[in-house]
């Protein structure tokens, strides 16, 4: 078990990053993808603000961990820990997707730093993320790959080359987690495309299988240090959450894949995470007032 | 020229040499190493090397993950699969993030006689030159494919480089170290044809012939398709009095319209010998292919003589 205090920080940065993505989009007609940058939030706070082992003064330091968002329209969600955990100031997240900005519409490696690899064609990064994980093995460095999925991006051909590739090469260096947020682009995953059952897929694949939460950040965690015992194969965490988490309009609604907010959603959206941010307060005993 | 060689096993002999060299240089295949020839150095360093199944595009995306953690990956398989099969690999993660992975396109143009259209890459150096970014080298010999691969190895960011299936004649292993942008074969006044792969001994071949009808012919081999050395290609147009370009590819986006580019501004007559825009089909050896699609020393010669005669 985590201290509540780490868990309230990594709540807390959660938080902000949700609020950053929702200030990201706006509410003056530019689009963005609020729903798979929400579902993924949590598990992204949990490794920026505590699992990885990084150093935002020194984004090509050789013995940090990486991390590739493979899921590349989440960027968002990425930008907003990078800024929060000290890569470039916060202020900067404005800038995203406006011309000569280092903030590109999909992470952009050369651009932004903290950016490991550039993603955005689906199905790219968990072979990149093996890349670098045998390059790592090659090079007797300690540290550990985390490769964030989409559900949809199951439908890729690819992550199941790539899933051949990490089992057959004993990847245990490697964590892949599915943002299993049940919603595509332009519906549900169920309705698309055969990607169930996914556990048993990846099991059959030859991976270590942890089924969670994927907002409850002690099992976000738990799941990290689990994969850390296992040797000679790789894990993935089939992380259950919700498309558009935190903001209650979005929730569960495919339309905010990649939507516009409105005066009205915006500030909406504000006053609730405000209201989550002030809830995650420690206090003298290090016990939460929230929940 | 005295001998025939083979430009993929100089491939896979100069991986070893340059993996003797550089602990960084690793290498991946899909499934095609004996006929790559990668196998060299899965023999001579297996720990550097990787099997990447017949899974094409996830070979290239790992290696882009490779070359991000500071290996510098050799790709190998046939250039129809590298181009095209992973074209979106080598864009998306390789070339927009200018990672250092070198791709080898084997068995490229009709080289691959007997398994037909599928198997014959007849636009790879269309696809990877128009990509931002992309370095594409086209040896013409087993000499030249090793100063490739070495220049590959020195060249910071994404190459492609062209191999071919057959043996070809030694044309350059005299020659330098270094691998020159463009290589003068034969010398010659009234005409000059340039040529990459497999097409420079046909037109060594072409020069012969026009040398019986008293035309000079200056063979000029093109090792770098991009960046295109248009200076260097322009100075030698410019010395003569007609141009003629060579290749096994299609005419779209290659040579033919590489140096039609870069002769612009020029008053100078030019005529390309290529494959139409059409696919290949299967032969019972690669000399028949190219008398089917025109890729003869005839041609050359023919396409020579007629612009010098209605200059």
């Amino acid at each position: 078990m985590q201290n509540s205090e780490t868990i309230l920080k990594i709540r807390r940065l959660a938080a902000k990053i949700r609020k950053d993505i929702v200030m990201m989009i706006g509410c003056e007609g530019q689009t963005g993808h609020l729903g798979g940058s929400c579902s993924s939030a949590d598990i992204v706070a949990a490794l920026y603000g505590h699992r990885l082992r990084h150093d935002p003064r020194n984004p090509k330091w050789e013995e940090r961990d990486r991390f590739i968002y493979s899921k590349g329209h989440a960027a968002i969600a990425q930008y907003a820990a990078l800024a929060e955990t000290g890569y470039f100031p916060v202020e900067e997240l404005k800038t995203v997707k406006s011309l000569g900005s280092r903030l590109q519409g999909h992470p952009d490696m050369l651009k932004t730093p903290g950016v490991e690899a550039g993603t955005g064609s689906l199905g790219h990064g968990l072979s990149v993320s093996n890349g670098m994980a045998l390059a790592m093995r090659l090079d007797a460095r300690t540290g550990k790959v985390f490769c964030v999925i989409g559900d949809g991006e199951l439908n890729e051909g690819q992550i199941w080359e790539a899933a051949m590739t990490a089992a057959y090469y004993k990847l245990d260096n490697l964590v892949a987690i599915v943002d299993r947020n049940h919603l595509q682009a332009t519906g549900p995953c169920a309705e698309r495309f055969g990607i169930d059952p996914i556990a048993e897929k990846w099991r059959s694949f030859g991976w270590h299988v942890i089924e969670l939460d994927g907002h409850d950040i002690q099992a976000i965690l738990d799941a990290f240090n689990e994969a850390d015992s296992i040797s000679g194969k790789p894990t993935v965490l089939i992380a259950d959450t919700v498309k558009g988490k935190g903001i209650s309009f979005a929730e569960n609604v495919a339309s905010f894949h990649n939507g516009m907010l409105t005066k009205e959603q915006y500030e909406i959206a504000l006053q609730e995470l405000d209201k989550e941010l002030e809830s995650l307060v420690s206090t003298e005993s290090g016990e939460m007032k929230h929940e | 020229m005295s001998r025939n060689l083979n430009m993929r096993k100089a491939y896979g002999e100069e991986l070893v040499a340059i993996g003797a060299e550089n602990q960084n240089v690793v290498v991946l295949e899909a499934d095609l190493g004996k006929s790559t020839m990668s196998i060299f150095f899965q023999q001579a360093y297996p720990e550097r090397f990787f099997e990447m199944g017949i899974a094409e595009q996830d070979m290239v995306s790992t290696a882009a993950g490779l070359a991000a953690a500071g290996k510098i990956p050799f790709c190998s398989t046939f250039a129809v699969f590298m181009s095209g099969r992973a074209y979106d690999q080598i864009r998306q993660t390789v070339a927009i993030g200018r990672l250092n992975v070198k791709l080898c396109g084997s068995s490229a143009g009709l080289s691959d006689f007997g398994d037909g259209s599928t198997h014959q890459a007849v636009e790879d150096v269309a696809l990877m030159c128009a990509i931002p970014g992309m370095t594409v080298l086209t040896p013409c010999d087993a000499a030249d494919t090793r100063r490739a691969v070495r220049a590959a190895l020195n060249i910071d960011g994404p190459v492609y480089i062209r191999v071919v299936r057959n043996d070809l004649p030694d044309y350059t292993s005299e020659a330098g170290a270094a691998l020159n942008n463009i290589r003068v074969i034969r010398e010659g006044g009234d005409v000059a044809v340039f040529a990459h792969g497999s097409m420079v001994s046909k037109a060594v071949e072409a020069a012969e012939l026009l040398s019986s009808q008293g035309i000079s012919a200056k063979v000029v081999s093109i090792t770098v398709m991009k960046p295109f050395p248009q200076n260097e290609v322009l100075n030698i147009a410019k010395s003569v009095k007609a141009v003629v370009t060579a290749e096994d590819h299609t005419y779209i986006g290659g040579l033919a319209a590489s140096v039609a580019l870069t002769l612009r501004k020029s008053s100078v007559p030019l005529d390309y010998v290529a494959i139409d825009d059409v696919f290949g089909q299967s032969a019972h050896s690669v000399e028949e292919l190219m008398v089917h699609y025109g890729l003869t020393a005839e041609h050359i010669a023919e396409k020579a003589a007629s612009l010098l005669k209605n200059r």
